[in-house]
């Protein structure tokens, strides 16, 4: 059974905004400088707007022209949620590209109580969700892609009729190139039977292989494989009670045996969890639920089971839990740990660390672990940047022919100080209100605001050390004269 | 004679019997690292710098915390000399981890954790010392009191992994279980010879408690990536540094 639907992108968007119902819109991709029609509405298609269309031309025929940017890829993910559903009707459920679903539908019909109200029922329910469709049954795919786009008496096309049925359909039932399509134009060709009889290498010759293939294929004389769609099964355990559970330590036992269910699962399938649900349904109806996530896909039930734990207390069993439930939203595959990269000790591991921050993040609920790599940049809060992998590698090194100080301050506070001429170091400052007496100094280091990423002015850094040995960043913003220079203190060197 | 020296043997194997009961293990060779520090190496348990053991670092001011986060740093990138992972537990970020190089650590190679709440921190502290993965656990933490310094302690006789307490402005210093105590501040130097520029930085090492071992008082300066020890105090006019003389 083929199924086409003539206007799946615009009924898709018509579903997501109802307003759009009855007007003409098209959506429209760029192409060659151009704004091409991909999918045009019932509505355009009745004033003669076709796909391939500039907007522009099709603008001239409708002023009124909705225009919506053409979503690439959109078309495969609704053909593969229609397909999923489509699997209530049969086991084998194909996507065709660009706007057709293929349903093999051997041995299904009479579930339905025949191939009529089989038909029927399809039809009509793809109708009600809003997608204008177009389908036909026959024994093999190519027939049915032909009526289904082309036939204009029955959809139903009984065994032995696949030749009488292809024969008054015009050539493009085939699903040739449009080069071949072109050429039998120019011949003459308007229906399949104009050609159907005659000798095969005549039309091998003239048209190539793909005319014969396809022929056969819509006759039964070759194979066509039908590639089906295979839904995703969900990563989820459930774990009814015999009782309910009340205690926590009952909690645990059975979040231990649904992680060891779902991680055996996920080790053969090489994944790993990046969030787990735990969800407890209570005997009076109230759900309750603890998630986690963890920084990298993990596989091992012991982790899980030590961040899930943390979280068990919030658990309110009330007058008990009947039935656990252990779902996984986000699965990924798991990368193995690539411990060359860091070349860490012997005794060193990134699994474990990468277990120890999962622990620590879900405990504080924040963004709490960084770790920072060499960023190029001159200005010091700048220079270094987070990344939130353990397998990162710096792309520079990092610079060590400047002074920086080991403590920077979040933000330069300001000091108060007697310099004497300008670009000289000053001779004492005033922090916190205490008085240092700047003993020796090295400066002045001239670092520039990147203007390109911030305006400011330029910053001039002395490292200076006081009358007790303690050595302190200070610069001084912008020049003398110009501005009226201030003085901060930005770190503390060891 | 001979009875004396098996006597000696004798009192020198018992002792490192204990030490091992109380956590210092000789045998792990390949675990242990000289540190090349001279005089300051004395003073430890077998003249090895006791690593699976919490130190604790007292500074009193913003200085001396500067000091004392370059001191930890290095001791850090000694300890990481042959690879391996530090975990920085803080309450609010002050370290601007590009320094860090200049004492021997790959800043990327520290994981810097930042935790508001303070009980927070001290378990993260504990659960990261209780990791055998991580060389060495550097925490930021005010207060400490004897049986979390126990806690901690025994977390790292297990897993071998070094812990630096660093205590910023405690309000007390009560005694802890902790292996070490120590104070380092910085010292000023000698400008007298009228060079321009800044010199050396240098600083006050105060060893004020060590388990099996013999505190002390040093003043090093920190030099093209290691210490340099002073013969006379700085302040003194006539300095000199060891590695001249």
């Amino acid at each position: 059974m083929a199924i086409w639907f003539r206007h799946l992108l615009t009924d898709r968007w018509t579903l997501q905004m109802p307003e759009l119902k009855g007007k003409p819109f098209v959506l429209a991709a760029p192409e060659r400088g151009r704004m091409k029609i991909t999918a045009t509405s019932p509505a355009a298609e009745m004033q003669g707007i076709e796909c391939g269309m500039a907007v522009a031309d099709a603008r001239s025929i409708l002023p009124a022209l909705m225009t919506f940017d053409h979503k690439p890829g959109l078309a495969a993910t609704i053909l593969n949620t229609l397909a999923e559903w489509c699997i209530r009707y049969s086991p084998i459920v194909s996507v065709d590209m660009p706007n057709g679903l293929m349903i093999d539908i051997t041995g299904c019909a009479h579930l339905w109580g025949g191939e009529r109200p089989y038909f029927k029922d399809i039809v009509f329910k793809l109708n009600d969700f809003g997608y204008s469709v177009r389908a036909a049954i026959s024994n093999t795919i190519g027939v049915s892609w032909a009526v289904s786009r082309y036939g204009k008496v029955t959809p139903i096309i009984h065994p032995g009729q696949e030749a009488e049925t292809l024969a008054t359909l015009p050539p493009a039932g085939l699903r040739l190139e449009p080069s071949i399509l072109e050429q039998m134009r120019k011949l003459g060709f308007h229906k399949i039977s104009d050609f159907m009889s005659m000798p095969r290498s005549i039309l091998s010759r003239r048209f190539g292989k793909q005319l014969l293939n396809r022929l056969d294929q819509a006759m039964g004389q070759a194979v066509e494989p039908i590639n089906p769609v295979f839904p995703v099964e969900p990563c989820q355990e459930r774990l009814p009670g015999f009782e309910p559970i009340r205690s926590a330590k009952g909690i645990e036992i059975a979040l231990q045996k649904l992680l060891n269910k779902l991680c055996k699962r996920l080790e053969l399938e090489r994944k790993g969890v990046k969030k787990v649900i735990f969800k407890c349904f209570r005997v009076d109806g109230a759900l309750e639920q603890i998630e986690i996530g963890t920084t990298s896909a993990s596989c091992n039930a012991e982790h899980l089971f030590k961040l899930l734990q943390l979280k068990i207390g919030t658990i309110k069993p009330a007058l008990g839990i009947e039935l656990f439930l252990l779902e996984a939203p986000v699965v990924e595959d798991i990368q193995r740990p690539q411990s060359a990269l860091w070349n860490l000790s012997g005794n060193s591991d990134l699994v474990p660390i990468g277990e120890l921050l999962d622990q620590m993040i879900s405990r504080e609920e924040a963004d709490i672990a960084h770790r920072y790599l060499p960023d190029e940049h001159h200005w010091p809060e700048r220079s270094y940047v987070a990344t939130s992998s353990l397998q990162d590698k710096p792309a520079s090194s990092w610079r060590t022919d400047k002074p920086r100080p080991v403590i920077l301050l979040q933000s330069p506070e300001l000091i108060e100080v007697t310099a004497p001429i300008p670009d000289y170091p000053p001779l004492l400052f005033r922090y916190k209100n205490k008085i240092h007496k700047i003993r020796s100094a090295d400066g002045p280091e001239r670092i520039e605001q990147e203007w390109w990423i911030e305006d400011g002015l330029h910053r001039d850094y002395y490292c200076v050390e006081d009358q007790d040995g303690a050595r302190y960043w200070i610069f001084r913003a912008g020049h003398y004269g110009e501005h009226n220079p201030r003085w901060f203190l930005h770190g503390f060197f060891a | 004679m001979e009875r004396i020296a098996d006597r000696k043997e004798l009192i020198a194997k018992l002792q490192n019997e204990i030490l091992s009961i109380q956590g210092f293990h000789t045998s792990m060779e390949g675990q242990q690292v000289h540190f090349g520090w001279g005089d300051i190496e004395q003073a430890f348990p077998n003249k090895i710098f006791p690593q699976g053991a919490i130190h604790e670092l007292i500074s009193n001011t913003l200085e001396d915390m500067a000091a004392t986060t370059g001191f930890m740093a290095a001791l850090a990138g000694r300890m990481m000399q042959k690879g391996g992972l530090v975990f920085w537990i803080s309450k609010a970020k002050m370290v601007f981890p590009p320094a860090l190089k200049q004492f021997g650590v790959d800043p990327d190679k520290v994981i810097f954790i930042t935790v508001k709440n303070q009980k927070n921190l001290l378990w993260m502290i504990e659960q990261a010392l209780k990791c055998p993965a991580l060389t060495a656990v550097v925490g930021e933490i005010t207060e400490l009191s004897l049986v979390e310094s126990r806690r901690l302690q025994l977390a790292v006789e297990q897993s071998q992994v070094t812990g630096l307490l660093h205590r910023i402005l405690p309000r007390t210093i009560a005694n802890t279980a902790s292996v070490a105590r120590w104070k380092i501040t910085s010292l000023a130097n000698d400008v007298t010879d009228e060079l321009p520029g800044l010199r050396f930085g240098r600083w006050n090492v105060e060893l004020i408690k060590i388990r099996n071992g013999r505190p002390g008082k040093w003043q090093v300066q920190w030099s093209a990536g290691k210490f340099e020890h002073l013969t006379t105090p700085a302040h003194k006019t006539a300095t000199r540094l060891s590695h001249i003389a």
